[in-house]
């Protein structure tokens, strides 16, 4: 060792660094945000929560021609379709099941009248498991819920797609 | 106030002592408690802070009960004990680590006159009583019968016997300077030391290394980064407190941080003038000594956390590296060193 390496190492040198070094963030203003008060900002095509959406006129959009069912890799959705009393083809089961869900996208994707979409709802944590395999009712529960803030973004979208 | 509970009250003198005893006893170690409480949320906050982090912040105003809701969840937990662990020991060395980190605090002087115990040899005491603190660690260890307790519990015992050694030598640089090994007489002897003026004896040129030194094996000493290999959470899960769960968890947690408090309160007694002001002037002195004291071991803690947020982990040759080959040949040479200065200056050169 050199005599300023010796000098170095007795005075603890780098260590006085280090230290000053983390004085300075110390009272830096904190990187992490304060979640439940505050959130990030959540792009337009986040892939959250599924939904199931309606017309305006309140009718269901989907036609039941089951290609998200058919599309989805992770197979997490069962559909059951007949055709209804006014002669129009709608599900009677839509189930999709969020625990096998890889949220992909590929279902909404798919979809050729916008009815299953990935909201931006990504805080649907449950307590048990059976509470996160969603049936048609809670899909369109959803839909409706949450229907202004997924049509702002589809919109907000819709010049890239 | 043995001779209150003997005037006022009226009890002989063996009863008035004892109620004095158990009271004294009472006011250090529930305010200590609620340190060690406090101590652990500025832990995490500090820390959190030099990570750029919020910490505990959702439990009470800023996060102040944190701990209290901690030590809630833990008291309401189920008591696990492994089935081939060895029950007895298993449930005693908690209780060891949590008692020797109480007792210690007995010969602590707060202010002056204001000690449990103030006995002649509270240095020793204090060394003799911080070694039994391995003994928790390392029945802790053994009676868990698992391989990561294990291996922990041989890490303390090496560390702790490591670092004594250093810690036995600059305690005795301090013992030659202040000429008792009585704390209250140590923390007298630094009264104005550095030119009439400072109070500590870290202004000395001759005893600043010593200071540095036993900051840095007190660190050793009570495993906290970077020396805390005992608990290294990459290698051995928790260490020593692997298989423990709820109140005998939270007992080696309580003790633990109480043994950090009492490492700084050491540090601040020993170099930094106890519970003297830092400066030798009189307005000064009007504070109660206590809080420069508290002011003093709050300043150590923040050290502690510092060093905490900013070393990495030693390797364990490292480390015993560090004990064997650096502090204890410095340490021993101080003590030839700062004999030899003693012997110049208060006695000169005799044949």
């Amino acid at each position: 060792m050199s005599v300023a390496q010796i000098i170095k190492s007795f005075t603890l040198w780098e260590f006085v660094k280090a230290h000053a070094l983390t004085l300075k963030y110390f009272f830096k203003p904190k990187a992490t945000i304060n979640y439940p008060f505050e959130r990030n900002p959540v792009s337009p095509r986040f892939r959250g929560e599924h939904a199931l959406r309606r017309y305006p006129n309140g009718e269901e959009r989907c036609i039941a021609c089951k290609l998200c069912e058919a599309v989805c890799p992770a197979q997490a959705i069962t559909i059951e379709a007949e055709p209804r009393d006014d002669g129009s083809r709608r599900t009677t089961r839509y189930d999709i099941d969020m625990t096998k869900c890889i949220y992909c996208g590929l279902c909404a994707e798919a979809c050729p009248v916008d009815a299953i979409v990935e909201g931006p709802n990504y805080e649907f944590a449950t307590e048990t498991r059976e509470e996160l395999i969603y049936d048609k009712a809670k899909l369109l529960d959803n839909g409706d819920r949450w229907e202004s803030a997924i049509a702002a973004n589809l919109a907000a979208d819709a010049p890239y797609r | 106030m043995t001779e209150f509970f003997q005037s006022t009250v009226g009890m002989p003198y063996g009863w008035a002592w004892f109620t004095a005893t158990i009271v004294g006893i009472l006011v250090i170690a529930l305010p200590l408690m609620l340190a060690v409480a406090m101590i652990i949320y500025a832990d995490r906050k500090i820390w959190a802070a030099m990570a750029l982090r919020r910490g505990p912040n959702v439990v009470g105003p800023l996060g102040l009960l944190q701990s209290f809701a901690d030590g809630l969840k833990v008291f309401l937990q189920e008591t696990i004990i492994p089935s081939a662990a060895n029950r007895t020991l298993f449930l005693i060395a908690p209780i060891i680590t949590f008692t020797v980190a109480l007792i210690v605090w007995a010969v602590i002087p707060f202010q002056a006159g204001v000690v449990l115990a103030d006995i002649n040899v509270g240095l020793l005491y204090i060394l003799a009583a911080s070694s039994l603190g391995v003994y928790g660690i390392i029945l802790a260890g053994w009676a868990s019968n698992s391989k990561y307790p294990f291996y922990s519990a041989l890490r303390a015992a090496a560390q702790m016997v490591s670092y004594e050694v250093a810690i036995g030598f600059i305690l005795i640089s301090i013992v030659l300077w202040s000429g008792t090994f009585n704390l209250s007489g140590i923390v007298m002897a630094q009264k104005g030391h550095g030119l009439g003026i400072i109070n500590g004896f870290w202004i000395n040129p001759l005893l600043f290394p010593m200071a540095v030194m036993f900051f840095i094996s007190s660190l050793a000493e009570t495993q906290r980064a970077p020396f805390d290999l005992t608990e290294a959470e990459s290698e051995l899960v928790a260490g020593y407190q692997t298989e423990y769960s709820s109140m005998s968890f939270a007992l080696f947690w309580l003790g633990e941080y109480a043994n950090v408090l009492l490492m700084c309160a050491l540090n601040a007694t020993l170099f930094w003038g106890g519970w003297l002001p830092p400066i030798d002037w009189a307005p000064l002195y009007l504070v109660p000594g206590i809080i420069w004291l508290f002011a003093k071991i709050l300043f150590f803690f923040f050290l502690f956390s510092w060093v905490k947020a900013t070393v990495p982990r030693y390797r364990y040759d490292q480390l015993m590296r560090l004990g064997w080959k650096i502090f204890l040949p410095v340490s021993l040479f101080w003590v030839f060193l700062v004999s030899g200065v003693l012997m110049w200056v208060r006695v000169g050169f005799q044949s």
